[in-house]
């Protein structure tokens, strides 16, 4: 408060050394600024990792518990779809790297070219989401909402996965529970894909912004930090993709 | 630990995008491993090595695309304690499980 007040009375040459409009006072370099809002991005990582990890810990669990429901659970999945998506994912990461270096080299063109793919390789992600989930709702494997076990009861009835997996019938008891591997598939995806949708829209922020030559002027520090949380996001999917769609192929 | 604190001027290390490239290959490259090896009947190393190629990915995104190489010792400090914790609270919740109901894990 003191220091605007004597920036208004134009006491301000006096008391600071010269330094870029956006190093705050209370900062003795730009590199202290910088350090201390990147230890301040980790830190939120960290509590993200904590709401991650206590969906894994609890698909850990539950597939420790019923099994054969949720090797067959995962049996109802796309290999196809699930590598697409992490491909896509893995080159927004790419994308996103490279924004954070044409932002540190100035480089305004370079720089809007790469959010912007990383804004359109988002929504190809989601797209593709949307595409799994969709089939979900068809087969009647929405938990609570559109929901039968009978792919599981009967898998034969489920003439495509059968014929790539060959499932036996679970007993009443197993094949309720491929609901619970159901529910955390979407609790898991869909909490991903929200983190998805908020980065989506920063980066539309970000693109707006980046025209008026915002990130170019050698204060790249909002980039650089959403490049984290971005990178984090990729780190999430890197484990759902082998846990909800790999592990399981074989009994 | 290259970073030195002369901290003359904004000395951030700028990562040149050939790493990048490198960084991103590998990680195309572990998602067709990981893919190819849940074809192959590994029985509980399936979920092993699915495991271990998806924590190498992790660690690259985290060295290379999110500079914790290059970072300050304080934020390596703090992504290893996230680490640390986070490994802490999952063993602890599956001493609990496995104990409480033996041998029905």
């Amino acid at each position: 408060m003191s220091d605007s007040t004597a920036t208004a009375n134009g006491v301000e040459t006096e008391v600071h050394h010269e330094h870029p409009s956006y190093q705050r006072h209370h900062f003795e370099t730009v590199a202290q600024q910088f350090d201390a809002t990147n230890f301040a991005m980790w830190l939120f990582l960290l509590t993200e990792i904590m709401f991650f990890g206590g969906l894994f810990t609890a698909y850990l669990i539950l597939r420790n518990w019923y099994y054969p429901a949720f090797v067959e659970g995962s049996h109802q999945l796309s290999i196809f779809w699930g590598t697409a998506n992490t491909t896509v994912l893995i080159i927004s990461s790419f994308t996103m790297a490279m924004s954070v270096w044409n932002a540190q080299m100035r480089r305004k063109g370079g720089l809007l070219l790469c959010l912007v793919l990383t804004f359109i390789l988002g929504l190809v992600f989601l797209g593709i989401k949307g595409i799994e989930w969709h089939e979900k709702w068809v087969k009647y494997h929405v938990p609570g909402l559109h929901y039968s076990d009978q792919s599981f009861r009967n898998p034969a009835s489920d003439p495509e996965v059968y014929a790539e997996y060959h499932d036996k019938s679970l007993a009443p008891d197993m094949a309720s529970k491929v609901e619970q591997y159901f529910f955390l598939y979407f609790a898991m995806t869909g909490m991903h894909a929200l983190h998805m949708v908020i980065g989506i829209a920063i980066l539309g922020f970000m693109i707006v912004r980046a025209k008026t030559g915002a990130y170019t002027s050698g204060h790249y520090t909002f980039v650089e930090n959403f490049g984290l949380y971005w990178h984090f996001v990729d780190i999430i999917w890197i484990f759902l993709f082998p846990l909800l769609y790999l592990i399981s192929r074989h009994q | 630990m290259n970073n030195a604190n002369n901290s003359s001027e904004h000395e951030q290390h700028i990562v040149s995008p050939k790493i990048y490239v490198v960084i991103l290959l590998a990680l195309l490259a572990l998602t067709a491993t990981t893919v190819a090896a849940s074809y192959v009947e590994m029985y509980v190393f399936n979920a092993v090595v699915a495991l271990a190629i998806a924590v190498l990915k992790m660690i690259l995104v985290v060295l290379f695309f999110m500079h914790i190489k290059y970072s300050t010792k304080l934020t390596k400090l703090t992504v290893i304690s996230g680490v640390f914790i986070f490994l802490g609270l999952i063993s602890m919740t599956l001493a609990d499980y496995v104990s409480r109901a033996w041998g029905r894990w």
